[in-house]
Formats: structure tokens, C-alpha cells, sequence
């Protein structure tokens, strides 16, 4: 047996170990789906970092600085400055006036069912597309990472998908939570190593590592060498619509990430507001710090290893892995391999139970049975069979799919919807008085659709291919794209506002959320009334 | 039929407790506190927000538009290059700013908490109000 396949296992039986624990602590349904409120801030930061450093993150950021420099650590930046927005707005009312998703704080002055299920489809769009996107991508992967275990994509995905099932079915929220610190733990302390490592190479000078940067020398696909400065921008985002692409990307970063339901699920995890603040803070320490890391991991892959290898030997993804391998040997590697791994289980436990809870808690129990629980538990049951579901729908899609499948723009499409259709009714909700149900309602129609439609008629999914291009990779449609960008944000969110200003106003003035709206000000702001822990 | 959804869930809540006509909603939003946690919050989100807004823009705009300009070295690294570092500490400081901040919101709130307890709107064992069910 190889040293990954040992480490892959140890992680299993960890996680495993902390489900069992967890599934004994988990009988009310605040255990299940909020952790019993009981999560400390510091492991709530460290949670919610780990939820946001995906696999994409890790090795595909590492990637794009490994072969565009410069142009891929500006995708870095976003992801840390969006979490003002989630520190400032978002955070510490949903907290006060929320119990376990997104929708309870939407519905807390407007009509609840019409709000309800318009933010549980919402939620499920962005919850699922995320996961199919983090499913085919792990399947791909773990086949690559586990090479000479002769593993199958297929088999990788089917194994991937059961544990995610067993985590969340068994273990609810506080297995998912522990899962996601150990996991982001390992992740940073790997970084942190291998970032030491590069500047080891480089006798720890900024000079000498930065000098190496401006000279990456690789061939292009004509065979030629190319000399470039990787600290230039401009070698991935080009003329014409390039700097508009990144605007763009910017967009759906800032709104949409105070939208993703499997962030926002985490703050119903601890005691209080303050609480919740302060995990953010945390969790803007380990992410800015990640994200800065980025630099050594991407530049060093660039300098190290060099395109030219790390394009032969698994592509772009390859990259941290590659450079870890360079670095320290066959074991590092195994060891690297394995936190992506972790990775990747831990990010689709918390997109299944993000989905799993907004079904059982926003459609079945709100929408269908009117906010009445008719059985003690029977939420709680909804959700796991939810999670089972969804779990095996996301197994069957990604199998069915492959692994060269172009799913990169389904991880746009969940920012952009999560931006367009979630964040502007979130806002409006806790801001504007005169904000009423037709609003909130249209707002997540035209943010959902607009997302949807932009992405269609955009270059992900529009395009001509030469024939050299074959199968899955191939664009779906075959033609010139109508939209130039494969970020929509810069149109869409526009039109998610839009869409609830318009829809406030084409509607009647609601005096019912009117009142209420004094009532959520309070609330929001003070605590008063916010649902409290409960001991296990 | 938005109003008629909304007195369902309503009426599945139990009843408020009101004194002199007022429930607690009503008493807090009337508090001077309470006016001055909302003027204090507001007087320090909305400008960071706008503020931390324009800064990361200016990096996307700037590198995309002026990339020349970007170019330019500085020490072992570019203008570009240091632009979108400081994003990192810019991010870091208003987290700090406004942690300190949030003392006063707290403050502000714990008042009153202790006003509400005073006037007599908690039972002994019940500190959490109106709690939603």
C-alpha cells in the first residue's frame, strides 16, 4: 500500500471517529442542524474557513498563478475583502433573527410561505451546482492523486459521495463542523509548510524569490520559449473584455459571498451575535493568511517545478502537489494529496447539509405543513433523508457527467446566483421599511434567472471548438457566445436589485412587514428574543 | 393574501406580553439607547462599507485599464503586485476597526437588556422575551 492511500484512510477513520461521537450528541433538532448553538468562536472561524477553502481554492488558485502569475493571485484577493461584507451586514443580524437558514430572516416580516420557497429553490441551486461542481472535480482528482492505487474516477466519486452522506445523516452539524476544522487545520499547516519550504529553496530572500518570479521561463504550445514576468497582469485577463471579466468575478465575490447558504448556515452554530462576529474575525485571519500563502504556493510551482512539467504531469490542478513533491519527496506529496482529499470531503459535507436543512426546514415544514412540526423530530428525519438524496443525485450526475466535464462555470453560476438573487433580499430585508413580499419574491426570481440565463448564452457554455477538441470538453452549444463574460455578477446583480425594487413597488404596501419591520430592527440589533443555545 | 399568510404564522406564536399598550419591540425602539446603537452602527458601516467597496475596485479597474502603470517596480515587486497585498491588510484593519467598534453596540445593547429587566418584561427563568418558536 502507498503512503497517500495510508493517509487518505487515517483521515477516513478520524472523521469517521468524529461522526460516531457526534451522532450521540445530535438528538434535538438544534443539535442536528445548529450544533446546539453551542460552537466556540475560534472553531466557528476556523469552520467557516475551512467551508470557503475548497479544493478549487488550494489547488486551483495554486494552479492559475503556476501558469498566468499575477492574474491568478487577483483572484486570491476577492475571496479575503468579501467577508467585510458578511462581517459588516450580514453576520450578526442573521444571527438574532434567524433559527437555521437563510429564509427564516426573509420570512421574519413578509408573507413566509411565497419567501420561503423562493429562497429554499435558491438555496438548492446554488447548494447543488457548487456540490455537482466539487463532486466531478474530486472524482477527477482523487483518480489523479491515487494514480498507482489504480482507483477509478467512478469508484472515487461513489466513495466520496457515501462518506459526505455518512457525515451529514449521521452526524448533522457538529460532525460537519468538526470534520471542517480538522480538515481547515490541516490545510493551513500544510500551506505553512510548503510556503516555508519554497522560500527555504529560495535561502528565505524576498529578493532572490521575487527576482525568480520575473523570469519563469516555459514553451508555449508552438513549441517556442517564452521569458515572462509573472508579476505583470494582464497574461490571463486580456483586451477586450478581460479587465471587465475581472471587475466582474470581483462582483459575484463581494455579494455573493454573504450569500452562500453553507456559510450563512454556520452562524445559527454559536451561542450569540458577538459570537458569530468575532468567529468572523477569525476566520478573516486564516483566509487572508491562506490566500497570501498563495503567492509561494503558485509562484513557487512557477519557478520550482516550472508549466512545462506540471502541464505533462496532470495539468494546472497538479501544481501545489507537484511542487510539494519537488520539495519533500514522495512522502510530502502523499501528505499534500491527502489534505486536498480531506478537503474535498469536508466541502461537500457542508454543501449537503446546507441543502438538506433549507429542504427540511424552508419547503417541507414552512411551505408545505404551514410552520408546524407535526412530529417531535420529524424535521430532523426530512433532513436526513434529504441529505441521502441529495448525496446519491449528486453521485449519479457526476458520474453521469465524467471526468472531463466543463463544470468550472457551475462554481461561477453558484457565486452569481448566490450574489444576484440571495444578497440583494438579505439587504433589503433588514435595511428597507418599505421592502414587502412581491419584492423579496421578484428579487429572487430575476436574480436566480438572470444568473442562469447569462451564464447559458456566456462563453462557458456557448462556444466554437476546433475539432481537435473532443466529447465532454467540447462547449454545449456551438456558437458564438452572446454574452462575453463568464462572470455575470457585473449584470446580474443589477438585476437582482432591480428586480426587488421594482417588485416592492409593483406590489402593495404590506403594513403587516411594515410594523414588523420596527420588530426586526430591534431584534437584529439587540438580540432581544434570538434563539439561545441548548445543552446537548 | 400576503397579510393572511402572515397572521397564520403569527397566531402559531404565543401571545406578547404588552405593558401600557407597548410590547417590547415597541418599548426598545422608543429607548434613546436604542437610537443611538442604530446612529453608532450606521455611522460606522456605511462608510467602511463604501470604503472597502472602492478600494477593491480600484485594484481590478486600475490592473485591467492601466496595466502599464501597474508594471512599475517597486523594490523586488511591482505597484500591482503591492496593490493587491495591501487589499489584505486593508480587509484585516476595518475587521479590527470595527471589532472595536462593536464594544459600543454591545454596550448600548446590555443597557438595554438591564432597562427591560428593570421595567419588569422577563420572568426570572425566561431572559430570552418573545422567543420565537
Amino acid at each position: 500500500m502507498n503512503v497517500t492511500l495510508v493517509l487518505f484512510l487515517s483521515f477516513i477513520a478520524v472523521t469517521l471517529g468524529i461522526t460516531f461521537w457526534a451522532s450521540r450528541r445530535s438528538g434535538s433538532s438544534t443539535a442536528y442542524f445548529a450544533a446546539g448553538r453551542q460552537i466556540t468562536a475560534w472553531q466557528n472561524g476556523v469552520a467557516v474557513a475551512g467551508d470557503y477553502m475548497s479544493a478549487a481554492s488550494f489547488l486551483g488558485i495554486a494552479g492559475l498563478i503556476a501558469f498566468f502569475g499575477y492574474d491568478g493571485f487577483l483572484y486570491s484577493v476577492g475571496w479575503l475583502v468579501a467577508y467585510l461584507t458578511v462581517l459588516l451586514i450580514v453576520a450578526e443580524p442573521l444571527r438574532n433573527a434567524g433559527k437555521y437558514t437563510m429564509a427564516d430572516v426573509l420570512a421574519y416580516r413578509l408573507s413566509p410561505r411565497p419567501v420561503r420557497a423562493m429562497a429554499s429553490v435558491s438555496t438548492l441551486t446554488v447548494s447543488t451546482f457548487y456540490m455537482i461542481a466539487q463532486m466531478v472535480g474530486a472524482g477527477a482528482l482523487v483518480a489523479l492523486l491515487l494514480k498507482s492505487s489504480n482507483i477509478s474516477y467512478t469508484t472515487a466519486v461513489v466513495g466520496v459521495g457515501i462518506l459526505m452522506i455518512v457525515y451529514v445523516v449521521f452526524g448533522g452539524m457538529l460532525a460537519t463542523t468538526w470534520v471542517q476544522i480538522v480538515k481547515a487545520i490541516l490545510l493551513m499547516g500544510g500551506t505553512v509548510l510548503l510556503s516555508i519550504l519554497v522560500m527555504a529553496h529560495f535561502h528565505f530572500s524576498i529578493n532572490e524569490f521575487f527576482a525568480a518570479v520575473g523570469h519563469v521561463t516555459y514553451h508555449s504550445p508552438d513549441g517556442k520559449e517564452v521569458v515572462k514576468d509573472f508579476l505583470t497582469p494582464g497574461l490571463r485577463f486580456k483586451p477586450p473584455y478581460g479587465p471587465l471579466e475581472l471587475i466582474s468575478l470581483g462582483v459575484a465575490l463581494i455579494f455573493g459571498t454573504a450569500g452562500l447558504p453553507h456559510i450563512l448556515v454556520r452562524f445559527y452554530t454559536v451561542p450569540d451575535a458577538k459570537t458569530a462576529r468575532n468567529s468572523v474575525v477569525w476566520a478573516m485571519v486564516l483566509i487572508g493568511g491562506f490566500y497570501i500563502m498563495t503567492t509561494f504556493l503558485g509562484f513557487g510551482a512557477a519557478t520550482i517545478v516550472g508549466r512545462d512539467f506540471i502541464a505533462k504531469n496532470g495539468g494546472n490542478n497538479m501544481s501545489a502537489p507537484l511542487l510539494a513533491q519537488a520539495l519533500g519527496g514522495s512522502v510530502f506529496f502523499a501528505f499534500i494529496c491527502a489534505i486536498a482529499f480531506a478537503t474535498i470531503l469536508a466541502v461537500v459535507a457542508g454543501l449537503t447539509i446546507s441543502a438538506s436543512t433549507s429542504f427540511a426546514h424552508d419547503v417541507w415544514t414552512n411551505v408545505i405543513h404551514n410552520g408546524v412540526e407535526r412530529k417531535q423530530g420529524e424535521e430532523k428525519l426530512v433532513a436526513r433523508i434529504t441529505a441521502f438524496v441529495v448525496g446519491a443525485m449528486a453521485i449519479a450526475i457526476a458520474i453521469v457527467l465524467g471526468p472531463k466535464a466543463n463544470v468550472a462555470f457551475l462554481v461561477a453560476l453558484a457565486f452569481a446566483v448566490a450574489a444576484s438573487a440571495n444578497v440583494p433580499v438579505i439587504i433589503f430585508s433588514i435595511f428597507w421599511k418599505r421592502f414587502n413580499t412581491t419584492g423579496a419574491v421578484m428579487g429572487l426570481t430575476f436574480g436566480l434567472l438572470g444568473s442562469i440565463v447569462l451564464i447559458f448564452i456566456g462563453p462557458s457554455i456557448m462556444g466554437v471548438d476546433p475539432p481537435t477538441v473532443v466529447g465532454a470538453a467540447r462547449h454545449f452549444i456551438q456558437r458564438a457566445p452572446i454574452f462575453p463574460l463568464e462572470n455575470p455578477g457585473i449584470l446580474s446583480v443589477p438585476i437582482g436589485f432591480l428586480g426587488a425594487v421594482l417588485g416592492t413597488f409593483f406590489g402593495k404596501a404590506d403594513h403587516m412587514a411594515e410594523e414588523k419591520f420596527l420588530e426586526l430592527q430591534v431584534r437584529a440589533n439587540t438580540g432581544l428574543g434570538a434563539e439561545k443555545a441548548t445543552a446537548h | 393574501m400576503a397579510s393572511a399568510n402572515a397572521l397564520q404564522t403569527q397566531s402559531a406564536k404565543p401571545a406578547e406580553k404588552v405593558i401600557n399598550g407597548k410590547t417590547q419591540w415597541d418599548r426598545v425602539s422608543e429607548m434613546d439607547e436604542f437610537r443611538l446603537l442604530l446612529l453608532a452602527k450606521i455611522g460606522f458601516v456605511v462608510p467602511a462599507t463604501i470604503f472597502f467597496i472602492v478600494y477593491y475596485f480600484a485594484l481590478p479597474i486600475l490592473v485591467g485599464y492601466a496595466p502599464a502603470f501597474m508594471s512599475k517596480r517597486i523594490g523586488p515587486v511591482n505597484l500591482a503586485y503591492l496593490f493587491a497585498l495591501s487589499q489584505f491588510f486593508m480587509a484585516w484593519a476595518i475587521a479590527a476597526l470595527y471589532v472595536n467598534s462593536a464594544r459600543t453596540f454591545d454596550k448600548y445593547g446590555r443597557h438595554i437588556m438591564e432597562h427591560l429587566k428593570r421595567e419588569g418584561w422577563f420572568h426570572v427563568d425566561d431572559e430570552n422575551g418573545g422567543k420565537q418558536q
